[in-house]
């Protein structure tokens, strides 16, 4: 079944500058864009390039990057056929880039004198910096246009309005969604802007969003972040480590419905605007209160130290309990929501500043879960009605997209959607 | 802890200059929180001090609490019963700070696991004379009292006030009157603005009262102030919107006169601390940065200015209830807390059309962004009021 036509870049994609398949053979050998030259890749050869063909996808449980590009996209009025080939093309190049190769096969600095680099070339010399692509298809995909609606998975819900949902229309929804991830802000931002530009003509950009700071870690080996209000952010985070717990809440199984999801997950992507301004003329009793625990260390303000166990029956003085009832904390643990747990991998944000002044500045909120209705919505819904932090925060932008089991090196991200191999 | 004592140090820099400017610098301002902060250990069977005395002046006692109990500790007057300063609520394990203004004297230190009894490990403590020009730290606690008294009159007379406007708003809107009702409309809610952060405090009223179609949730009904406003005021609505018929009329107008009476009821005996009061100023603050100068509050009568006025009304009463404690804690506050609502009065007044201000669409972009401005100026040092009256 693999051809070059099926792993290579299709005529259509990188102006007709279709390469063999080199991908396989060149996945973490460096190859012909060998980047930053040697030294780097062979101090930072484990930790700089993960796979991107495998079981699932990288950029769920891999380490959480420092920086992120997340782009989604509208598909424009073309074929079945054509939405295939395009998702060949961006596998192809998402394999190559991750690898630390150039988009295309002659890179930016090659090939025939007469046309237009098939790279970009803003990434020439930089590590990979862990560079991870993830692909995601929104539920707007599988209308009657492509002919998937019956391959749509129960999981991929429409999000409910929640209160105090204040969407701005123009930041919601996508048929496509792509999340490149890269301790190299340059390096992610240069695997969306070639993605993009392979996809032109067949799907155009509709939001897009940079994150300038991780506010989750997904291994035990990394330090807890924070995130624009000062606190740690994603300390009871899912581990990649703790495989059962990520093979219960993350990776979508067989007996969950769409067999072709199984050993993906479904994104939930919000745009949480902070008023940070507020925020910080607020009293630090008044921030530990709103988020349940001590801003240095991040102690649940029941007692001990980052990792302990919130005791929410703990009382203080007048018995009122030591963690709020309506704190960030209290409401979102899994505890109140029978076990329901979500892998968080979002970032800190800052895009410029609005008319009034203030920075527009916030929370790229990305969770993962096997299953978003009875995962992500109550902990959202319970959050939206009593969190002490709303009057802090508000929703501008919101997306789904099941995100497909990775691809294998003969095939391109999504074929089992398609009944393809 | 780290954070805080730079934090603490900045604050102490920033005086400083200001200090600086009007030729009268006290001795030892510079003297960094680092310099006096004292190690307090809650253990389950002492409360250990670093050190048994300090310099007068800002000091910061750092209590860890290494015991298994919620604790507390305080620092006592030379009578071993008058509270200087406390910090209570420490979880097991959790560290948290005590920032005083100590005068020379005679005190003692002590913690309380368990948050019963006398206390563990009561100790003497001796603040000596740095030279420090300090301020007066004199019994407040009369002024407090009137400062509370005049407050709860305050919140009683909104109320009522809310409670005769809205049953003529409400007559108005059933009986049709529509021009009539859109005139009481801002006026009325004026009442509720100025005491927005008690209102609002009640869990179960404030959704049914003055929730925003915007924070609704899917099936959720929609009752209150801005259900009605939007039918009032439909020209923004979305198309198709259909105006409200004679029996929602009623049930609306009907629940809110009857949530508004309910609300009466439950201020009579509200009673208010000191810190109830300064971080209440500094609420109706944030209701104005984030609502009013948003214009997101009044969304389809655009009577936003109203509102906005209310909410400074309302902070300059719980500022001028506690300014003569200020005057004497922090001058320099207190002056620049004075100067910076009254320009941001200045900035209202240029909008008065009438009884009332012009809508906020027909505000510029300029003077939108002049109001942002002004009303950051105020919230940046009025958000200090609770740490420099409340010990």
């Amino acid at each position: 079944m693999p051809t070059e036509e099926s792993t290579g870049l299709s005529r259509r994609g990188l102006l007709g500058l279709a390469g063999a398949g080199v991908v396989g053979a060149g996945l973490g050998v460096g190859g012909a864009f060998a980047v930053g030259g040697g030294s780097a890749s062979t101090t930072n050869a484990v930790a700089s390039t993960y796979p991107f063909f495998g079981k699932h996808q990288s950029g769920i449980t891999t380490p959480a990057q420092d920086r992120l590009h997340f782009a989604a996209f509208d598909v424009n009025d073309i074929s079945r056929d054509d939405l295939i080939e395009l998702l060949r093309d961006w596998s192809y190049a998402a394999a190559r880039m991750t690898a630390g190769q150039a988009a295309g096969e002659y890179g930016p600095a090659s090939g025939p004198y007469d046309a237009p680099p098939d790279d970009t070339g803003e990434a020439l010399d930089l590590p990979p910096g862990g560079l991870t692509i993830t692909f995601g298809f929104g539920p707007s995909l599988f209308d009657d246009r492509f002919g998937l609606a019956a391959q749509r998975p129960s999981a991929l819900i429409d999000l409910p309005k929640f209160p105090s949902d204040a969407l701005q229309p123009e930041l919601v929804g996508g048929d496509l969604c792509i999340q490149a991830c890269s301790d190299d802000p340059q390096v992610a931002v240069h695997a969306i802007r070639n993605l993009s530009r392979i996809a032109f003509g067949r799907a155009t950009l509709r939001w897009s969003q940079l994150g300038f700071g991780r506010t989750s870690s997904t291994t035990q080996a990394q330090k807890t972040p924070r995130n624009l209000f000062g606190f740690k952010d994603g300390t009871a985070n899912l581990r990649a480590e703790d495989t059962a717990g990520v093979a219960q809440h993350v990776w979508a199984a067989s007996e969950d419905g769409a067999s072709w999801m199984t050993g993906g997950s479904y994104l939930v992507s919000r745009k949480i605007r902070m008023t940070v301004e507020t925020w910080d003329r607020t009293s630090l009793r008044e921030q530990e209160k709103i988020f349940g625990r001590t801003k240095g260390e991040g102690a649940p303000l029941s007692g001990g130290s980052e990792f302990t166990e919130p005791d929410f029956e703990q009382t203080g003085r007048d018995d009122i309990p030591l963690i709020d009832d309506s704190s960030h904390m209290k409401l979102a643990h899994p505890d109140s929501h029978g076990g329901a747990q979500i892998l968080r991998r979002g970032y800190n944000f800052v895009d410029g500043n609005d008319e009034l002044g203030r920075l527009n500045a916030g929370l790229f909120f990305i969770s993962f879960q096997r299953d978003p209705g009875t995962q992500f919505v109550p902990i959202q819904l319970a959050l939206s009605r009593n969190d002490l932090m709303n009057e802090y925060v508000r929703y501008v932008g919101s997306a789904i997209f099941a995100v497909p089991p990775g691809a294998t090196s003969s095939s391109f991200v999504g074929a089992g959607m398609f009944g393809l191999p | 802890m780290t954070s805080l004592s730079t934090r603490f140090g900045f604050a102490a820099a920033a005086t400083v200059a200001a200090l600086a400017l009007t030729g009268c610098v006290p001795n030892n301002v510079g003297t960094t929180a680092s310099d006096n902060t004292i190690a307090v250990d809650s253990s389950a069977t002492d409360c250990a001090v670093s050190s048994a005395e300090a310099p007068s002046g800002n000091l910061v006692f750092s209590v860890t609490n290494s015991g298994d109990q919620v604790t507390e500790f305080y620092l006592l007057a030379d009578d071993g019963l008058r509270i200087v300063g406390e910090v209570e609520n420490i979880g097991p394990g959790i560290s948290r700070d005590l920032v005083v203004v100590a005068q020379p004297g005679d005190y003692f230190t002590v913690c309380k696991p368990g948050m019963i009894g006398e206390g563990l490990g009561k100790t003497p403590f001796t603040v000596t004379d740095s030279g420090a020009d300090l301020a007066l730290s004199g019994d407040i606690a009369a002024q407090v009292e009137t400062a509370n008294a005049n407050y709860k009159s305050y919140v009683k007379d909104q109320i009522e006030n809310l409670v005769v406007g809205t049953e003529d708003f409400a007559a108005a809107y059933i009986a049709g009157d529509d021009d009539a009702a859109r005139a009481l409309y801002a006026p009325t809610r004026v009442f509720w603005e100025r005491v927005e952060t008690v209102a609002e405090s009640f869990g179960d009223l404030d959704p049914r009262m003055d929730l925003r179609e915007a924070d609704l949730e899917d099936g959720q009904e929609w009752t209150g102030w801005h259900a009605i406003e939007k039918d009032l005021w439909p020209q923004d609505a979305e198309a198709g919107f259909t105006a409200y018929d004679q029996s929602k009329r009623e049930a609306l107008a009907t629940q809110l006169v009857a949530d508004t009476n309910t609300l009466y009821a439950n201020v009579q005996e509200l009673e208010f601390t000191l810190d109830q009061q300064t971080n209440g100023a500094i609420g109706l603050l944030d209701e104005v940065a984030s609502g009013k100068v948003t214009g997101e509050e009044e969304f389809w009568s655009h009577t936003d200015l109203w509102d906005f006025q209310a909410n400074i009304d309302g902070a300059r009463v719980l500022y001028d209830g506690v300014r003569d404690i200020l005057v004497e804690k922090d001058a320099e506050l207190a002056s620049t807390l004075d100067a910076e609502f009254e320009q941001l009065q200045v900035l209202l007044d240029a909008q008065k059309e009438g009884d009332g201000f012009r809508l906020y669409t027909e505000l510029s972009t300029s003077e939108i962004r002049a109001f942002s401005d002004q009303v950051n100026a105020l919230a940046e040092p009025l958000s200090r009021l609770t740490a420099v009256l409340v010990l």
